[in-house]
């Protein structure tokens, strides 16, 4: 076969045609920084492919408008900010509720309110824990290059109508912004049952309802049970992880997104001087790939060192997975503070001395 | 032989409302019903039910429904709309949803001239939640939030939507009407129709809005509330067209 075309692409620029790639036909968003390519990109380019263009009168309006798409059947994306991220959550949480699929970016910024416009990971717990009112969760994919931009993207539209459920790609100002090389890998649709519920009109079958309201008595706890149950096929499924020198590694740095691609910098300056460090890298955030880290925590003699760019969020999951098997460390800085490789180099040099 | 002259539209599911007694929902829910029957567009309708007294609409309405988030539904059409152009979009709101937290809604839906109908339930008052004050009560009217009546000087102005929305460019056809009696109801029945036939000529966003009667919140008999419309609230809301972009057109005379 054929090797796919390799172009120079920025990671917004990228996001927005692997989206077009998989299928989508609707966007909608409201402008803010870091991530103004993405609609940019859209208003030249969907037209082009058929689909929709618009730019909406806010972020309560854009995820809306995608909530009404949606439903439709139609494959549907937005995508923002963290700030725009928060004005979303109502919505996340009503589709998560109805079971509509879609993907919604946060390509990250630094917080809290308005922040910054640096690349940033703060919005984790948001992303991950719930970020809406009520028990639901999100895929939740994290990107730490252009290429798996393109490739997480068309895997969450996928998973997105797989699972009937919001799936989010958590990318930063930084990977948003930056240029590399990505292959061009094709779109190859896996097989994904019709969308019987979809609102297409009644036309020669029973009218469709989609809804998140059940306020008959036990309808809700009956809903969320579903809903749960879902979840647990998610997180027994979808979890991915990438480890990188973990296997003789004394310390394992543990890291997603940008910073992960910052500590990969630094496994390999360590390893140039000797010292024995490795990467562990989750790509779901939610799931978190739990048992792949804690079979890595049970080999003796390990620590772990989690690295953010936030004040400390992931590393509750990390410590909840690691059980008290081994010492699990944290380094970050928030506001949108950038880390060198070699300011994590030092850092990591002190551990090992 | 007998004919059947009266019956449920087909456009209205064998279910019993359970709207207050008086109220003005199950009329308009009938109306609505009826005009999707008589244009015969039930097959390609997507009803938006909205959050409040309307939020159960997929229990009447024989036709795909879906719920919208407060305020959110004329975005969510706009969806819906654009993503499948071939359908009839309906978006069935109160005063709370189009003209306080969905004021931002409304007004771009509007203005980017969406292809989708809105029937626009004013009765004045936050009927879902037991009573308080929405953007359309009239200066003096008592409500759990304005129990000594609305003042200006705390609360402004009753919200003019028909008359606000009628001054946007992209808006085709903005009327007001009410169902405070026979004719007007019957004159409200004639506007739903024309609206839903401007989306279906591809002619724009039309919204109707429609005094309707509050009895359970407003204190009063059914009786009293048809008289309320009447006397107060058209004093306040003229009823009348608005605008409409394409009057003259013999199609639509």
């Amino acid at each position: 076969m054929k090797n796919p075309e390799k172009i120079l692409s920025r990671g917004n620029e990228a996001l927005a045609q692997a989206a077009i790639d998989a299928g989508c036909r609707f966007y909608a968003a409201y402008p803010i920084t870091p991530q103004n390519e993405i609609p940019e990109y859209m208003a030249r380019c969907m037209p082009r492919a058929g689909g929709v263009f618009l730019q909406a009168e806010s972020e309560l309006a854009a995820i809306n408008m995608v909530y009404g798409a949606a439903a439709t059947g139609v494959r549907a994306m937005t995508t923002s900010s963290s700030p725009g991220i928060s004005l979303m959550q109502e919505a996340i949480s009503y589709m998560a509720g109805a079971e509509l699929p879609a993907v919604i970016a946060n390509v990250q910024r630094g917080g809290p309110g308005l922040g910054n416009i640096s690349g940033s990971q703060a919005d984790y717990f948001q992303a991950v824990k719930g970020g809406g009112h009520g028990d639901y969760r999100l895929l939740v994919y994290a990107p730490y290059s252009v290429q798996e931009i393109r490739d997480l993207t068309m895997r969450a539209f996928d998973k997105a109508d797989e699972y009937r459920n919001p799936v989010m790609i958590l990318a930063d100002g930084i990977l948003g912004q930056m240029m590399e090389p990505v292959s061009m890998t094709p779109y190859a649709r896996p097989d994904l049952p019709p969308k019987k519920w979809a609102l297409t009109g009644c036309e020669g079958r029973q009218p469709n309802v989609i809804k998140s309201l059940y306020m008959g008595d036990g309808e809700l706890e009956m809903r969320n049970a579903l809903l749960q149950e879902k979840y647990r096929r998610m997180a027994a499924n979808e979890a991915m992880s990438d480890s990188y020198l973990t296997e003789d590694a004394g310390i394992v740095i543990v890291a997603f997104g940008i910073a992960a691609r910052i500590a990969r910098s630094a496994v390999d300056a360590l390893r140039a001087e000797g010292l024995k460090a490795g990467l562990f890298r989750p790509v779901t955030l939610f799931p978190f790939p739990g048992k792949e880290l804690s079979a890595l925590s049970g080999e003796a003699g390990k620590k772990f060192l989690v690295f953010e760019l936030n004040a400390g969020q992931m590393v509750e999951d990390v410590r909840l997975s690691v059980g008290g098997k081994a010492p699990v460390l944290f380094h970050g800085r928030p506001g949108g503070a950038i880390v060198s490789p070699e300011e994590l180099t030092e850092k990591i040099k002190e551990l090992f001395s | 032989m007998r004919k059947k002259v009266f019956g449920r539209p087909e456009g209205l599911k064998d279910a019993p409302f359970r709207f207050c007694p008086g109220c003005g929902h199950s009329i308009l829910h009938r109306i609505v019903a009826e005009c999707v029957d008589k244009l015969d567009i039930r097959g390609r309708s997507i009803a938006i039910g909205p959050v409040g007294c309307a939020v159960y609409a997929y229990d009447y309405f024989n036709f795909d429904v879906i719920e919208i988030p407060h305020g959110r539904p004329p975005a969510a059409a706009t969806g819906m709309k654009r993503a499948r152009p071939e359908s009839i979009v309906i978006s069935y709101q109160g005063d709370g949803d189009l003209a306080a937290i969905g004021m931002g809604e409304i007004v771009h839906a509007a203005n980017r001239g969406e292809n989708i109908t809105v029937f626009f339930v004013n009765n004045g008052i936050y009927g879902m939640t037991g009573g308080q004050m929405a953007p359309t009560t009239i200066c003096g009217q008592k409500t759990t939030t304005t129990p000594g009546g609305r003042s200006v000087a705390e609360a402004g102005y009753p919200m003019k939507m028909a008359e606000l929305l009628s001054t946007l460019e992209g808006s085709a056809y903005i009327a007001r009407t009410a169902i405070d009696s026979p004719k007007n109801t019957i004159a409200t029945r004639r506007l739903f129709e024309k609206a839903l036939r401007y989306q279906m000529e591809g002619k724009g966003f039309s919204l109707v809005e429609v005094l309707s009667p509050c009895p359970t919140d407003w204190k009063m008999t059914p009786e009293e509330s048809l008289k309320w419309i009447e006397n107060d609230m058209q004093k306040i809301f003229p009823l009348g067209v608005f605008k409409d972009k394409f009057a003259g057109a013999a199609a639509n005379a």
